[in-house]
């Protein structure tokens, strides 16, 4: 087909757009809407005595002032725990505004609305809220030690345990394995918190027209708001609907539903009459959203004189902040895919999931992984450190062979499925990379070292993505899904796969994502999931559009439909090219009409001849139309790897640590747009740099986040992220049509635990805490030198 | 993340600025870097902000025998590409970003006052000075001005020698002695962010190129740039042989450094010590090959 352009690096198609500030967001989005902002708790905990709005209702331009108190039974209840779990035993969710309590800085306490934000924010400075202040529980320890609750129904701040045991061959548990290996190693390992910073923060604008609801929300998923909007406000679902614009990032934060903001804007939009809209500014980001990463680790190992696992024993204490709306899934990822390339002995992991009076954690780009990865790859070097043995050698002599797939890991994985990765080729994929860093010939000097680090990604989690195709009669390709859309490059992405589908150049296919009037069944843009899930779905829609043109042109060509192919938008008898017909006409033909509105239209009409009189204008079972609808769901997820290596230099004197060379390879199995998956690569390893070096989330003892702006939070500029080699390797996958595998998340999930090993190569000693920032190395040589 | 409610002035001449000042409490918006993000977090809450940018004579940057006198409107990039100071070129290239270059002053930098920030320590190393000026006494005739010396000026972190009423209408800064060198040496987490720790230096040598003087101010290590003058400890030797233990000895004596999320003091200790040693160096070796 000339029309194939799957797995050519296309150019974006949503760059001009998005890059010469045409793009619209929620708040390019309704001028004249009233503004919404919120009294946020300035404690971390505490409960609330009283609040005086008295003198906010001076302010001129206020139009409401809202409280818990204020708002309807259905709106006042706990948001929904989306994702519910069995060992979540003590799942805990916010109240959309404060009711009695507060538990973390940030919690929204009070909705103003007034005609712009400037007045919003006036009133709310204006309005008293008497709180008394109670200690909070901050820090993980402290939290799991239990003398202060963050709930006072949740003892010891446990929501949620889960205890995974997979016995050896031999059934031997983990801890036997571990008893009776020749070699043990015990160690603690900690990451610290970091999050989701898209551009554009968190939005909502809601217009109520008396019967109908339109939410334009910036989120991960606006067919599930949709679900929760109208359940929360009582409306019947055909009258609500919601739409994704354009979204300036989310990684992750914007998956999670409904946000209090979400249902109260457009209820305030119905209470009012009156368009409404809300834009999260970053500090708000910062102490009202979510966060993610923060754990502690307790490792116990043991391992042959090959380094071959025998056991392996991980507790994890993993912080989810006040409350758990996503459930448990970021410790369910970090405790299976904590495995990787590896084919352990016995696995033993059990996971206590904490409250403390911080921000909510849920899954960041990564989700639970970086976390997961960074335990094995840091017990990795640890045994090749004990047996004086190349890194690389030991992960090589634990990783799956390629003949061993598909490849039960024995576990339950964060969908409920079995943990079976479908394909792979581990062994190449780090020859690979040892290759492209120079991995033999390196020269190890004091401060400068090489590190490595390998992963194993499930993407494309179900249960499902639909997608459907309308072949208009002129001969333009309508495409749409129901996930959304945060700037990956969807609209090139879907549009190469109809195009190379369909034979149909890719200038005449249109791409809409997020959108409940166009598509009103998905589930969201997580997990690294679009582009086998949606793209599937997409294919297969196509593949039934295709069908039909080819039926449709049979029929007018007199000719077998097995002889037919379609090119540059026209279905031709293989052979005989002047037996043809536009896919517009087929179009046309396919909707028999009465009325002639134009020139084409004529052709379909009643008296054009077309269809045979002794038989109904559309077939039985038939549909007018050339359109497709179809549904792609993933019996499991597809299992992506990567493997990732860094060269650094540390400064002697001021412990700065500086990236000098980064190289990725990455399998995602097919490539649809090998330049689009690399710009993912490139973003997500950029963000690992952000992890491993620069981004945390402190918090002092009174649980105020003391870096809450991009003044001292800080994420790397462009002068901090090298220049990064690729290389990919394509293992098909083989559990679906496509044969794709997600690479949204990629880049991000091993650099912490990359770059922690080439730092300790560099200097000669453990590094188990991450991020590492100059002053920290610099203490941890003060230590070392001391001995 | 909006300004709370402000009264704004744009007025067109000094004295309305100065009568103005005098007048109301109000805040003066030159470059804006510094008081627009303070504006909009309600970390500050001037009932007037007055936009000094339409007042005419106060953009130049004038380079004479002595030295430079920057006006108060010059922006930190054109002063950066006149090249009229080598240590003012040498710090502005650590000042931040482009855009934020573009439309911060020079003079802004020096009120605002961080001790972090790397214009004050030039100002304070080269021994340079801030004029101010306010409103007559009784209200009528020419503006009363004062010249403030560095060690004068800056009074604590984010705070100055300006006085309610007074406008910083310019800032001198004293040209090199002959055979000078100076150095801008600073560690910041990311590149443009203020530094963890600082230190720029001016040396001069003397005929047979052995120091003469050395002067280094330090940012980021106490409550204002922090002044030390190492001439002695240096002693009249060429640079090579300087006794840089000592040196940086003197110089961590002189600095209090304190924790902060960024860094320990203890970290910020040894960083002073390792950047002034290469700064004095660096100044060292520009003193004795001039461009």
């Amino acid at each position: 087909m000339s029309t194939r352009l799957f797995g050519e690096p296309v150019r974006r198609r949503e760059d001009r757009r998005l890059l010469t500030g045409r793009g619209r967001y929620v708040d390019d989005l309704g001028p004249d809407a009233l503004a919404a902002a919120f009294v946020r708790s300035p404690h971390a905990r505490a409960r609330i005595r009283d609040i005086d709005v008295s003198a906010a209702l001076d302010v001129e331009g206020l139009v409401a002032v809202y409280t818990w108190e204020d708002l309807p039974e259905r709106v006042g209840r706990p948001l929904p725990l989306l994702i519910p779990h069995p060992a979540l035993t003590h799942g805990r969710t916010a109240y959309p505004l404060a009711r009695d309590v507060v538990r973390h800085v940030g919690e929204p306490v009070v909705m103003v609305v007034a005609a712009d934000r400037y007045l919003a924010e006036d009133a709310c400075a204006l309005i008293h809220v008497d709180y008394e202040p109670l200690k909070p529980v901050v820090g993980l320890e402290e939290a799991a030690h239990g003398a202060r609750l963050v709930h006072d129904d949740v003892p010891g701040n446990v929501g949620a345990r889960l205890l995974q045991e997979v016995p050896g061959r031999d059934g031997r548990s983990a801890r036997e394995a571990i008893e009776e290996a020749p070699h043990t190693l015990a160690f603690r390992l900690d990451i610290e918190r970091s999050a989701s910073m898209p551009l554009e923060g968190r939005g909502v604008h809601a217009r109520w027209d008396g019967t109908d609801l339109r939410v334009h929300s910036s989120t991960q998923t606006s067919t599930s708001v949709r679900m929760a909007v109208a359940a929360a406000l009582g409306l019947p679902l055909p009258h609500v609907e919601v739409v994704a614009p354009d979204v300036g990032g989310g990684f992750g934060v914007k998956i999670v539903h409904p946000w209090p903001e979400e249902i109260l804007v457009p209820w305030a939009a119905m209470t009012l009459g009156r368009e409404v809209k809300w834009s999260e500014d970053r500090r708000e980001h910062f102490i009202s959203s979510a966060h993610e990463r923060a754990q502690v680790q307790y490792v116990r190992v043991g391992f042959d004189d090959d380094g071959r696992v025998l056991g392996l024993d991980v507790t994890i204490l993993h912080d989810h902040g006040a409350y758990t709306p996503y459930g448990i899934i970021v410790p369910i990822i970090t405790s299976t895919q904590l495995l990787g390339p590896y084919k352990i002995g016995a696995y033993r992991v059990e996971f206590s999931s904490i409250y403390t009076n911080t921000v909510q954690v849920t899954p960041y780009r990564g989700a639970g992984r970086p976390q997961g990865v960074f335990c094995m790859e840091r017990t990795m070097d640890k045994i090749a450190r004990h047996l004086g043995k190349d890194r690389t050698e030991v992960r090589r002599a634990n990783f799956i062979e390629p003949d061993e797939f598909p490849y039960d890991q024995g576990m339950t994985f964060q969908d409920g499925r079995p943990l079976i990765y479908d394909s792979g080729d581990y062994p190449r994929m780090l020859a690979m990379l040892k290759e492209l860093i120079g991995w033999e010939a390196f020269e190890r000097r004091p401060g400068r070292g090489i590190g490595v680090g390998c992963y194993v990604e499930g993407t494309g989690v179900g249960p499902y993505e639909g997608g459907h195709v309308q072949v208009t009669s002129d001969g333009c390709v309508h495409v749409s899904t129901g996930l959304t859309s945060q700037g990956q490059g969807h609209e090139t992405v879907f549009a190469q796969i109809a195009a190379s589908e369909l034979g149909v150049p890719i200038e005449r296919i249109s791409v809409v994502t997020g959108d409940t009037r166009r598509f009103g069944y998905a589930v969201g843009t997580f997990a690294s999931r679009a582009a086998v899930v949606s793209g599937n779905a997409i294919a297969l829609a196509c593949r039934k559009v295709r069908a039909k043109a080819l039926r449709i042109a049979a029929d007018a060509l007199e000719a077998d439909p097995a002889d037919l192919e379609i090119t540059d938008g026209t279905v031709h008898v293989v052979g005989a090219p002047s037996a043809s017909i536009p896919l517009a006409t087929v179009a046309v033909l396919a909707n028999p009409l009465r009325y002639a509105f134009d020139e084409e239209a004529a052709r379909a009409t009643q008296f054009a001849g077309s269809s045979a009189p002794d038989r109904p204008p559309v077939a039985e079972g038939d549909e007018p139309g050339l359109e497709g609808r179809d549904y792609y769901s993933p019996i499991r997820s597809t299992f992506a790897a990567g493997m990732h290596a860094a060269i650094v230099e540390t400064d002697p004197l001021t412990a700065e640590v500086r990236v000098v060379r980064y190289a990725v390879i990455h399998d995602c199995g097919r490539l649809v747009n090998p330049m689009i998956v690399e710009g993912q690569i490139h973003g997500g390893v950029a963000q690992g740099v952000g992890g491993a070096l620069y981004e945390r989330m402190v918090y002092d003892g009174d649980g105020q986040l003391l870096n809450a702006s991009f003044m001292d939070f800080l994420m790397p500029y462009a002068t901090e992220v090298p220049r990064i080699e690729t290389g990919h390797l394509e293992t098909p996958s083989p559990l679906n049509p496509l044969g794709v595998k997600g690479a949204g998340e990629a880049g991000v999930i091993p650099v912490s635990a990359v770059i922690a090993s080439a730092v300790e190569d560099a200097e000669g000693f453990p590094v188990d805490r991450m991020p590492i920032s100059p002053s920290e190395l610099f203490d941890l040589r003060r230590r070392h030198a001391e001995g | 993340m909006k300004p709370p409610p402000f009264t704004y002035h744009a007025p067109r001449d000094l004295r309305a600025a100065l009568d103005l000042l005098a007048e109301v409490d109000g805040k003066v918006l030159a470059g804006g870097q510094s008081l627009i993000p303070l504006l909009n977090m309600r970390l500050a809450a001037p009932a007037h902000v007055v936009d000094v940018n339409r007042l005419p004579g106060l953009s130049g940057i004038e380079a004479g025998p002595g030295g430079v006198t920057v006006g108060a409107l010059a922006r930190q990039a054109e002063v950066a590409r006149a090249g009229v100071h080598p240590l003012l070129g040498q710090a502005l290239r650590l000042v931040a970003h482009p855009v934020i270059r573009n439309r911060g002053t020079v003079v802004g930098s020096l009120v605002h006052a961080d001790p972090a920030a790397e214009l004050p320590a030039v100002l304070a190393v080269l021994g340079g000075s801030v004029r101010l000026a306010r409103r007559a006494p009784g209200g009528s005739g020419e503006p009363a001005v004062r010249e403030v010396a560095a060690d004068a000026f800056f009074a604590g972190p984010l705070e100055s020698a300006a006085e309610p009423g007074e406008l910083a209408v310019s800032a001198f800064f004293p040209a090199l002695p002959p055979r000078s060198g100076s150095a801008f040496e600073e560690v910041a987490r990311r590149h443009g962010d203020y530094a963890l720790a600082g230190v720029c230096a001016v040396v001069t040598l003397d005929e047979d190129l052995h120091v003469a003087a050395a002067r280094v101010a330090c940012v980021g290590v106490g409550p204002v740039p922090v002044v030390a003058d190492v001439s002695e400890v240096c002693g009249r030797r060429p640079a090579a042989t300087v006794p840089w233990e000592a040196v940086t000895e003197a110089v961590r004596r002189a600095v209090e450094p304190e924790d902060d999320i960024h860094a320990s003091a203890a970290y910020r200790l040894h960083l002073v010590g390792v950047l002034a040693e290469r700064a004095l160096r660096e100044a060292a070796a520009r003193a004795a090959a001039p461009p």
